[in-house]
This record gives structure tokens, C-alpha cells and sequence, in this order.
């Protein structure tokens, strides 16, 4: 239906990778998605009888409701695990306890973990689907789609658009995934952060503009993504503390007016609000978050359906 | 064997400045002469090694062959096998076994057992410190009676400078080679490959290049202060070789090493986190890369070891950040290093010094050398033998090896120790074939 000429990867790592054709077809899926999200009767069978598993190896919130509505949605069976710390600690590896999942024969693997490269290494050692709710701090590839898929339904494009990403780079997937997505559909990128929180070689790896204050970035620009900083590890190490990041880096009514004057605010969630922004900002007219929210269950919908129903998946066991 | 004469091969002895086709009359374990067209009264055994080149046995200094405490990655008996199978005749291996080697009962009872593999002779460092804690020296003269050759905390650096100063003065007293695995551990804390580009494009924590080099300055810094000698480890940055070459030019008395895998790879070889190309130090950029190949055809660096370090599959097939750091190498350092002579034109003469003769020198061992007299170490190389190498088909307990599959040319196809043959390439070819 959305992607008659197009063929799909068994995994959605990242969006390392994916074509400008790939990232439409989905923010195209996900409109339609959507639209079943607005209905009464908020369920379609595209997935009935399939096993959607939601292994959870940190703590999330919002990604794995967003996914369970998603699935559930789509008429899918879900099951949920989820478990902390490392898998070596209790004796038992991440790749034991994935094939034991995949022994039960689900359709979909969603995992979320702690370390970068866990999804991927599981999608190189599994046959059934994989999809990365999140790995360390290397990609987030659902939130970034929805960002996008935020993103192009009021401004219509992403392409020219000026984007500003504001605060923790060092330690975001969201960042990252976004750095690439955005970069793919031809936006113009410049991050800012305390030069603690950058990764060297940015600019190099992503080809965006790199600031150690927001105002440059803020300059013109049509979207603003601010990101989560982690205060209860981070503050006192890589800034001197919350008081001093909200001054220089927080989102205020005085620096969101260096934007366009339709600028877009997101933030993939939770806020510490009065931190990463204000609480005006964050109730503002130009707030998309919660729009992220709602925009997330159908980015994920389509991402189920497009991997689920894929017709290019390996029907035999892949080692 | 009690004697036997190798015959025609092309003998390459740097000690001697020895590079010509000749005979190498071995007896009693020892060799007798080495000269063209010898015929020994007796008539020994004999082996062609017509095409083939005959160099003293390679000695790889700085191998990890876990025993004791970590059998399930490698042992003894795997280790020396490993090692004569990649054309080792001594390997030197580090002491960051578990318990530490820092006492004299454990390196008799390791040399002892040695003693009964057919394999490598094998040498021990043992600990600097007590523990491998980086606060106390061990029992030196102990340690060197036992057997010892050189020490090194390898793994861990010893950041307590005062500790690392007193270690350089009196590791010399009784002629122990102290050995630095250089990298500042705060500044690399927590990090899985270099810092750069790949780890901003994979989400890792990255160990900044600056964290070899600031410790690589204080230990030289140290080396001037009491001027007593100190060998570098696994030197895999161009900054790192900047030091040494500055160091060396002063006539500080600083050796340094470097391993295969620095001299082929990059950060990009870890890829979308393939773990076999997980090290520490860890692969740097394509500029470190060539500055070690210079500093190798300018003897800045003056010797090729692998840090060989196997691990099972337990400690390698798990999240990324949490794979074990290092990878084997006994079976592929002579095939690399012949690949690298290829490619940066450096005579095979310098080969055999970087790998057998200054490793000998600096430890103090009899071999690195085809003197009559000496012991009848002798690695033969078919240089044009082509192979496909397999982990597996290994003698290594270690499969992690970012070099699985690679096409080589050039390999050890016997190894002597002692005269004794402990090494021969099975898949027998023309020239191979011709040896007995």
C-alpha cells in the first residue's frame, strides 16, 4: 500500500543507510497511520495474530507505551519484558536471553538497552525483525521519524528548513539518529551544547554546524529540538550545575525569539522543565511535545507494518 | 633429532649481516656452522630448504596466555602451540593472569610445566608491583631468580609516578627489562575505542589518543630523571611515536614496540560493532597508522609484538561496551608483517631484527641469532605460500581475530626449537614437500 516499489532491511537499527525514498515512504505510512489514531474505533487488523515482542533491557516510559499502543493498534499480540542492569551480572548474556525470546517464535523483536550496538547485534544474530527503541547513546531511530514526521506535517518539508539541536550531543541517540535523518532530508543543522557534552569530530561525521552557545543556532531557525540532560548523573561533571545550564542554554522566551516567529519547539521527553526550557516555552503555542507524543504511536505503526509484512524477510534461520 | 643439516635455504642473520644462500648444520640442539655447501662427516639428516627462507627463531615479546586462572581462554599447552604453529620460537608472557605472577613460586611452577609442552620456549614478566596494584614493587631478586625476564603491571599503568621512578631504579639492579603499558586510566576510563569519528558515529565512549601520550611523557620523563631503561608497549599513536622518536634522539635509553594490528587496521575496522577489532589500546586513525610504519623503517620503534590476547567467545559475543579489549595474533603477526614488508618496501633483514633480534637483545636471551654455538631456534618461511587463515584451524583457544578470512601470503612452514621440530605446515606444497 505505501511502498510498492521499495524494498525493506530486516532491522531498523538506524537511519544510517535509509534513502530519502525510505524516509518519505514512512512519514507517508505514518500520515495514514495517523489518521486510525483520530477514529473512534482506534484498531485495524494489519497485524492480527502476530507477536510483537517488547523487551526492554532500561527503563522507558514513553517509547514502550508508544509502542504497545502502536502494535495493539495494528491488532498485534505484545509481550513485554523488561530488566535492568547488565545481562552479565545475573549470568545470563543478552544474546541467551534474545534467542530464548526468538525460540517463541514472535514477529517483531523491540528492544531497548543500555549499551550502543545492542541492537544491531542482535539483528545480525536473530531471523525475526528487530527494532531499536533506543541503544546507548548511539540511535533512537523511532523518536527521530517521529520528530520528522513532527516536524513536516505543519512546516510541509524538511528540506531548507534551519534546525537547531540544543544541549546534551555527547550522550544522545536522539541527537544522533536526528543528525542523520535530517541531514538525509536536506536540512540545515547547527548544535549547540557546553563544549563537554560535544563529541569531537561532529562536524566531520555529520556535516552540521557546531556551536558552544545556542544563540548562533537559535538564529533563524524553523525547528528547535531540546534535549534531555540527565541532571542527577551529569551535573557537577559536565556543566556546574542546573542553574547555570538553564541560564546559558535553556530554552527562555527571549532566546526562542532569535528563531523564525513560527519555530517549532520538541523535545523528545521528559522535560525537566526549567531547565532544558522554561515552563513558558514548554506550554507555548510552539510546543510540538506533546504532538510527539500522539505522532509517535503512528510513526511506530508504520514501522511495524512496513517490518512485520515486509515481503523481502528471510523466512529461514539466518545465523 | 641429534643433528641434521638444513640445506639451500636463503639464511637471513641481521646479527651477523648475513643474508645469502647457505647450510645450517644444527647438532645437539645447537648450531654448529652455517656456511654454503657444507657436508658434516656423518652425513645428518637432511631438509631442502631450497626457495625457502631460514631466519633465527621470531621471539614475541609481549603474549597473553592466561594461565593461571583464565584456561578457558588460552593455556600453556594452546599458547606455545599458537605460537611455534605462527613461526615463535620464545614468546615473553605477561603476568596479568589471575592470581598475578608476582611471586617466585608461580613463575618456577610456570616454567617448570612449560618445560613438558612442545611448543615455544617460554619466558615470563612478571608483576612491577605486588598485585598488579601499582603501590608496592615486588620481590625483584626473587623474581629474577626464578626465572623472570622482565616486569610490567601490562594492562594497567602505574600512575603513581614516585612508584613507576623507584620501579625504573631498581628493576635495572637486577637486569629486569621494565615493560609500560602507557595510557593515562582516568583520561581512557570508561572508553571503548578511540576517540573520534567512529565513536561519535556509534555512541561509544571513546579513549582519547592523549591518553597514550600522556603517559607515554611521564615515563620518559622518568627515564631521563634516572636514566635507566624502560620499553614502551604496544605504541599505537603518531603522538606516541612523536615522544619516542624526541626521546631516542636524546639517547634516552627507551625501546618501543608496536603490534601487527596497528600497523593494518583503523577505527573503521570496528564497523557496526564487531567486537573482534575491540583492543586497548585501541585502533586509531589512518595518520597513526602510517606514523608506526615509519617509525618502523626509522628503528623509532624497534620491535613487532602482538599483545596476542585470546578471550572465548563468553567475553567477546556480548553488548559491545562490554566485550572484552584484545585480540589474538601468534598466527598472523609473520604473515602480516611479510605482507607489510611487501607494501612499505622494508628489507626482510629488518624484519628479522624487529622480531627476533631486538626482542632477544632487549630481554636478554640467547636467541635473535644463527651463531654457531647458539641455540638451534629456527623459524623457515615460505615466502610465496598463499593461505586463507581460519581462526579455527588454529591452535589458539582465542577465535577473536579481526583477520578471519584474510588471504595471506607467506608463513613459517617449520619451526625449530632446539633443533627439535615443533612446528610443520601441514598442506604440504612443492617446497614444503621437499622438507623432510
Amino acid at each position: 500500500m505505501f511502498s510498492e516499489n521499495l524494498t525493506w532491511p530486516k532491522d531498523l537499527i538506524d537511519l544510517r543507510g535509509l534513502s530519502v525514498a525510505h524516509l518519505m515512504a514512512i512519514l507517508d505510512a505514518a500520515e495514514s497511520f495517523r489518521e486510525v489514531s483520530e477514529r473512534e474505533i482506534k484498531k485495524v487488523p494489519t497485524l492480527r495474530g502476530k507477536l510483537v515482542v517488547l523487551f526492554f533491557h532500561e527503563n522507558s516510559t514513553r517509547t514502550r507505551l508508544s509502542f504497545e499502543v502502536a502494535a495493539k493498534r495494528l491488532s498485534a499480540d505484545t509481550l513485554s519484558l523488561s530488566s535492568s542492569g547488565s545481562s552479565m551480572a545475573k549470568g545470563e548474556t543478552l544474546l541467551d536471553t534474545a534467542k530464548n525470546i526468538e525460540a517463541m517464535a514472535p514477529d517483531a523483536l523491540v528492544i531497548r538497552h543500555s549499551a550502543a550496538g545492542a541492537a544491531s547485534f542482535l539483528g545480525q544474530r536473530l531471523r525475526c525483525p528487530v527494532l531499536n527503541a533506543g541503544d546507548g547513546a548511539h540511535a533512537h531511530p523511532t523518536q527521530a521519524r517521529l520528530d520528522l514526521f513532527s516536524i513536516r506535517r505543519p512546516k510541509g518539508r524538511i528540506e531548507g528548513l534551519k534546525v537547531a539541536i540544543i544541549g546534551d550531543i555527547a550522550h544522545s541517540r536522539v541527537a544522533r539518529s536526528n543528525l542523520i535523518g535530517l541531514g538525509t532530508l536536506g536540512a540545515r543543522v547547527a548544535v549547540a551544547g557546553p563544549p563537554s557534552m560535544l563529541v569531537r569530530s561532529l562536524s566531520e561525521e555529520y556535516g552540521v554546524e557546531v556551536y558552544h552557545r545556542p544563540e548562533p543556532a537559535l538564529e533563524g531557525a524553523d525547528v528547535i529540538i531540546m534535549l534531555r540532560i540527565q541532571l542527577e548523573r551529569q551535573s557537577g561533571q559536565l556543566f556546574p550545575g542546573a542553574r547555570e545550564y538553564a541560564r546559558v542554554y535553556g530554552l527562555s522566551q527571549a532566546k526562542l525569539a532569535l528563531a523564525q516567529p513560527d519555530a517549532l519547539v520538541l523535545h523528545p521527553g521528559p522535560v525537566n522543565q526549567g531547565v532544558e526550557m522554561t515552563p513558558e516555552v514548554y506550554h507555548s503555542p510552539q510546543s510540538l511535545i506533546l504532538d510527539q507524543v500522539t505522532n509517535g504511536v503512528a510513526v511506530r505503526m508504520a514501522l511495524l507494518y512496513l517490518l512485520v509484512d515486509n515481503p523481502e524477510r528471510p523466512k529461514s534461520l539466518v545465523v | 633429532m641429534i643433528s641434521c643439516l638444513i640445506k639451500g635455504g636463503r639464511v637471513i642473520d641481521p646479527a651477523r649481516q648475513l643474508d645469502q644462500v647457505a647450510d645450517i648444520w644444527i647438532d645437539q640442539g645447537r648450531i654448529k656452522a652455517v656456511e654454503p655447501n657444507l657436508s658434516p662427516p656423518e652425513a645428518p639428516q637432511a631438509l631442502d630448504a631450497q626457495g625457502l627462507w631460514v631466519l633465527p627463531g621470531l621471539i614475541d615479546m609481549h603474549v597473553h596466555l592466561r594461565e593461571p586462572g583464565q584456561e578457558h581462554k588460552e593455556d600453556l599447552q594452546s599458547g606455545l602451540t599458537a605460537a611455534v604453529a605462527g613461526g615463535f620460537t620464545t614468546v615473553l608472557a605477561m603476568p596479568n593472569t589471575s592470581p598475578p605472577l608476582d611471586s617466585a613460586p608461580l613463575i618456577t611452577g610456570l616454567l617448570a610445566r612449560a618445560q613438558e609442552i612442545a611448543g615455544a620456549r617460554l619466558c615470563l614478566a612478571a608483576t612491577m608491583t605486588r598485585g598488579r596494584q601499582g603501590k608496592e614493587l615486588s620481590e625483584y631478586q626473587d623474581l629474577r631468580a626464578a626465572g623472570a625476564k622482565a616486569v610490567t603491571d601490562d594492562g594497567s599503568w602505574v600512575a603513581d609516578s614516585q612508584v613507576m621512578r623507584r620501579i625504573l631504579d631498581y628493576a635495572q639492579v637486577f637486569g629486569l627489562l621494565p615493560l609500560s603499558h602507557a595510557q593515562d586510566p582516568i583520561l581512557a576510563a570508561g572508553g571503548a575505542i578511540i576517540e573520534g569519528r567512529m565513536s561519535a558515529r556509534l555512541g561509544l565512549p571513546g579513549i582519547p589518543a592523549q591518553a597514550e601520550e600522556i603517559a607515554i611523557f611521564r615515563d620518559l620523563a622518568l627515564v631521563e630523571l634516572t636514566g635507566q631503561p624502560l620499553h614502551i608497549c604496544h605504541v599505537s599513536t603518531q603522538q606516541g611515536v612523536g615522544l619516542i622518536r624526541a626521546a631516542r634522539a636524546k639517547g634516552l635509553p627507551v625501546s618501543a614496540e608496536t603490534a601487527p594490528h596497528y600497523l593494518f587496521l583503523t577505527e573503521e575496522a570496528v564497523g557496526e560493532y564487531n567486537s573482534a577489532a575491540k583492543m586497548n589500546p585501541p585502533l586509531g586513525t589512518k595518520a597513526d597508522r602510517e606514523a608506526l610504519r615509519e617509525a618502523l623503517k626509522d628503528g623509532t620503534i624497534s620491535v613487532i609484538a602482538t599483545d596476542h590476547a585470546p578471550h572465548s567467545i563468553l567475553d567477546k559475543e556480548v553488548e559491545f561496551i562490554d566485550a572484552a579489549f584484545g585480540i589474538t595474533g601468534l598466527e598472523t603477526s609473520l604473515p602480516l608483517a611479510l605482507e607489510l614488508a611487501r607494501e612499505i618496501d622494508l628489507p626482510i633483514p629488518r624484519l628479522v631484527e624487529l622480531m627476533s633480534r631486538n626482542p632477544a637483545r632487549l630481554l636478554g636471551l640467547p636467541g635473535g641469532s644463527l651463531a654457531p654455538g647458539g641455540p638451534a631456534d629456527i623459524t623457515i618461511v615460505d615466502p610465496e605460500l598463499e593461505f586463507i587463515y581460519e581462526a579455527k584451524k588454529g591452535f589458539s583457544k582465542g577465535l577473536n581475530t579481526p583477520f578471519e578470512g584474510r588471504k595471506f601470503r607467506g608463513r613459517a612452514v617449520l619451526t625449530l626449537v632446539g633443533g627439535e621440530i615443533r612446528y610443520r605446515w601441514p598442506n604440504l606444497t612443492r617446497q614444503s614437500q621437499a622438507c623432510l
